[in-house]
């Protein structure tokens, strides 16, 4: 296990080097996520709808379709001079390159939320101070849930043609009981309702993070062996 | 050291391996020439473990740490230097870290790049690639070498030194073997020859004392012109 985890960091390490090189991915999943944000703000009538009502939806809209640029470009660099054959002939084991893809997605995604997040409070005015640590802690347990199954399934697409397109077609349905999870336990903490009110979506995040990353690292090589 | 047995595969109608069977021990070097979409690529991605054949069994000593692969890309990655580069397939291949920069600069010097090794990959000439390319395949010094059509982009120098590089490895017990459609590459580095068509072996031999001219007649009185296999 050992040389499986040794492995997956130095996967994951060249993938953020190249990123931290390149940024353009990065950059690109910043921005997009502000503009989403500020289309939500001034595309609502806060008259009609509450604030308070609204605001965990976009947050997880937002979060989500950011996370989808990070899961299109985890394979596509593998692409460049054809190193996924590389990484496949060398003894790599699958389970290592599906963690260290798994690694490089949550860092990456891990950073367009911590920007999205202070943009979100900014733009909607909602106070998460108070609940900031929980909220953080759902954060990540949705996050890891749908970038294990987002990791899987960019590796699925990245031979297919439209790859970028294909990604979210197959991905999305998978991604509706993590981000109806998300939602609920947020409405809950931005209402300033008691956590153990949302005890059963937490429960049902965490279930599905450990169930997914399970099988999505099963389930991985066939989706990259010829 | 490798061996493959009765290796059989097709891609739907296509043909592309046919009762290859085979076994090579240290110094030996296979040159296998063929027409284009004869199975010499696939022959090799069975060997390299990157395609598991329909019927027969392939096997290397050592799996794939053993194994070095030059093939038809360089599996470079364009934003990381030539070093970089090295560092990580050298970490990937178990080589342990102490010894990484060591082997990355031994293969850097013999294959004359070294005031290059800072230098990123998208800088490079499509020569130089190549040659970074052959670097990222010795650095863990494999005791397998698996080379298709290993001489493409190389300037004549560069082909002369790669051939040089080889004749070495093989002196030094490695085992080569080299996929190639054009027969004046590499006939002096063989021990043996295979001429593969429509995925068959139709011929396999120990080279002897055989030239290029007798090899490149034999080719064309075996394998003939044809140019549509698989």
């Amino acid at each position: 296990m050992r040389e499986v985890l040794a492995q997956a960091w130095t996967v994951a390490r060249k993938d953020l080097l190249l990123e931290f090189r390149t940024r353009t991915a990065l950059l690109s999943a910043v921005v997009f996520t502000a503009l989403v944000l500020t289309v939500f703000n001034f595309g609502r009538d806060p008259t009609a709808v509450a604030t308070i009502d609204l605001a965990p939806s976009i947050l997880w809209v937002t979060f989500t379709f950011a996370a989808m640029l990070a899961l299109n470009r985890a394979f596509q660099l593998e692409l460049e001079n054809q190193a996924l054959e590389g990484l496949l002939v060398s003894p790599l084991s699958r389970l290592s390159l599906y963690f260290g893809k798994l690694i490089a997605n949550l860092a990456f995604v891990t950073i367009v939320e911590a920007v999205g997040l202070p943009l979100f409070v900014l733009f909607f005015d909602v106070p998460v101070g108070h609940v900031l640590l929980p909220l953080v802690g759902v954060i990540v347990l949705a996050t890891v849930g749908f970038v294990a199954v987002g990791t899987l399934f960019s590796a699925m697409v990245i031979r297919t043609r439209f790859a970028e397109l294909m990604l979210p077609v197959l991905l999305l349905p998978f991604l509706i009981p993590p981000l109806v999870g998300a939602v609920q336990v947020t409405a809950r903490l931005l209402a300033g309702r008691p956590l153990s009110e949302a005890a059963g979506w937490l429960r049902l995040l965490a279930a599905y993070d450990i169930w997914f990353v399970f099988l999505s690292s099963v389930l991985f090589r066939f989706t990259v062996d010829e | 050291m490798l061996s493959a047995e009765g290796l059989r595969h097709r891609f739907g109608r296509v043909v592309a391996l046919d009762d290859v069977s085979f076994s090579l021990t240290p110094g030996q070097t296979l040159a296998i020439f063929g027409p284009n979409g004869a199975g010499k690529t696939t022959l090799l991605k069975v060997l390299a473990g990157l395609i598991r054949p329909q019927a027969g069994s392939a096997r290397v000593s050592g799996g794939r740490r053993a194994i070095g692969w030059i093939g038809h890309h360089s599996h470079l990655y364009d934003h990381l230097t030539v070093l970089e580069n090295l560092l990580f397939w050298a970490s990937l291949y178990g080589v342990p870290a102490a010894r990484r920069g060591a082997r990355a600069a031994v293969v850097l010097e013999r294959l004359g790049m070294s005031d290059r090794a800072e230098q990123p990959v998208w800088s490079l000439s499509r020569g130089l690639v190549q040659r970074a390319a052959i670097a990222k395949a010795l650095v863990h010094d494999p005791q397998v070498l698996l080379l298709d059509e290993p001489f493409t982009g190389l300037d004549l120098a560069a082909a002369g030194e790669l051939r040089a590089l080889l004749g070495e490895l093989r002196g030094a017990g490695r085992v080569l073997v080299l996929a190639t459609h054009n027969v004046d590459e590499g006939v002096e580095l063989a021990t043996d020859v295979a001429f593969q068509r429509r995925g068959r072996f139709v011929q396999f031999a120990p080279r002897g004392g055989r030239g290029a001219a007798e090899i490149a007649e034999a080719y064309r009185r075996v394998v003939g012109g044809d140019r549509t296999d698989a």
